[in-house]
């Protein structure tokens, strides 16, 4: 068991999830790539925590914290994507203009 | 004895070859499980399945963290990503259920070919970082089971202010959710006597004037 096999799996969540970042046209997948994203950001603080400061564990406060934040962006998100479905009758990425010129 | 001891990989690993063994093939597991999973909630056409794909994901990596002995972040990751996140999502999936198809743009497939090979080429580029940095790996003995106490104590010394920044900001988070997403009145109720302590809200009419003029 090494640091490096956490860290390249930590990047293939990550890249996987900008990939579903950027090609979803569900708005509630964007979300769920979001998702992705900061847990694999969590992975690399863990495994950082375990492998090069395993005796005083401040990855794994940076891992409680990010979950924190993690839940608190679902909410909003949620909310956020709800209004804008509530207002424009649909959850296509594509016609989500509101703020373009 | 060996028995006890590989299935908690967090207190002595290193010593043996039969609890590397163990941890080695539980973190292969884990780990295709994951990446399956996370290329099925990308990749799936369905929404639903999606989201239970992303409970999928949430378990094994919460397995991964247990293997990193990290088990309060582990019980955490179940306990907020699968049962509060996953939870949220697929209520929102239920709240938004409207099968649309959406209109096929001319050139998205040249937008997941590139995105594809952008992805590709980031991995690409992390990998080799992470196999030609030398890491000054720690000789120190991991903190196994103290764990969670640590963690307690973190919070309440140096950690204190970013953990009641984060209450602060859990309560705005709660406050602006409740008021973004908000149910709207009924267009024929009477919008003007509010009652005291309540936000006015907008008429439905008025918020679905022309969804389709874009």
């Amino acid at each position: 068991m090494q640091l490096e096999y956490f860290l390249l799996l930590a990047a293939a969540l990550f890249c996987i999830g900008i990939y579903g970042l950027v090609t979803s046209r569900n708005a509630i997948r964007v979300l769920m790539s979001i998702e992705l994203l900061l847990n694999a950001v969590n992975l690399n603080l863990l495994a950082f925590s375990n492998y090069l400061d395993p005796a005083g564990i401040k990855g794994q406060v940076f891992g409680v914290f990010v979950i924190t934040i993690a839940a608190a962006e679902s909410a909003v998100g949620l909310a956020i994507v709800l209004s804008i479905y509530r207002n424009r009758n649909t959850v296509d990425m594509e016609q989500f203009n509101l703020l373009k010129w | 004895m060996n028995g006890l001891e590989v299935q908690l990989p967090g207190l002595d690993f290193g010593a043996m070859s039969l609890a590397e063994g163990v941890q080695f093939i539980s973190f292969v597991l884990l780990g295709l499980m994951m990446v399956g999973a996370a290329l099925g909630v990308v990749l799936l056409a369905n929404i639903v399945y999606s989201a239970f794909l992303l409970g999928v994901v949430f378990v094994s990596l919460s397995g991964l963290f247990i293997l990193l002995t990290a088990g309060f972040v582990a019980a955490a990751q179940i306990l907020i990503y699968v049962g509060a996140v996953n939870v949220l999502i697929l209520f929102g999936i239920m709240l938004v259920n409207k099968r649309e198809g959406f209109s096929e743009l001319g050139n998205a497939w040249l937008g997941r070919v590139v995105t594809g090979s952008v992805c590709t080429g980031l991995f690409a580029l992390l990998g080799t970082m992470i196999l030609s940095t030398p890491w000054s790996l720690s000789d120190e003995v991991a903190a196994g089971e103290e764990a969670t106490i640590m963690i307690g104590k973190h919070l309440f010394s140096d950690f204190l202010l970013p953990f009641e920044v984060a209450s602060v900001l859990l309560l705005i988070a709660l406050l602006g959710a409740i008021v973004i997403a908000r149910r709207e009145l009924v267009p024929d109720e009477d919008v003007a006597i509010a009652p005291p302590l309540t936000l006015p809200e907008r008429p439905r009419s008025l918020a679905q004037s022309s969804p389709q003029d874009s």
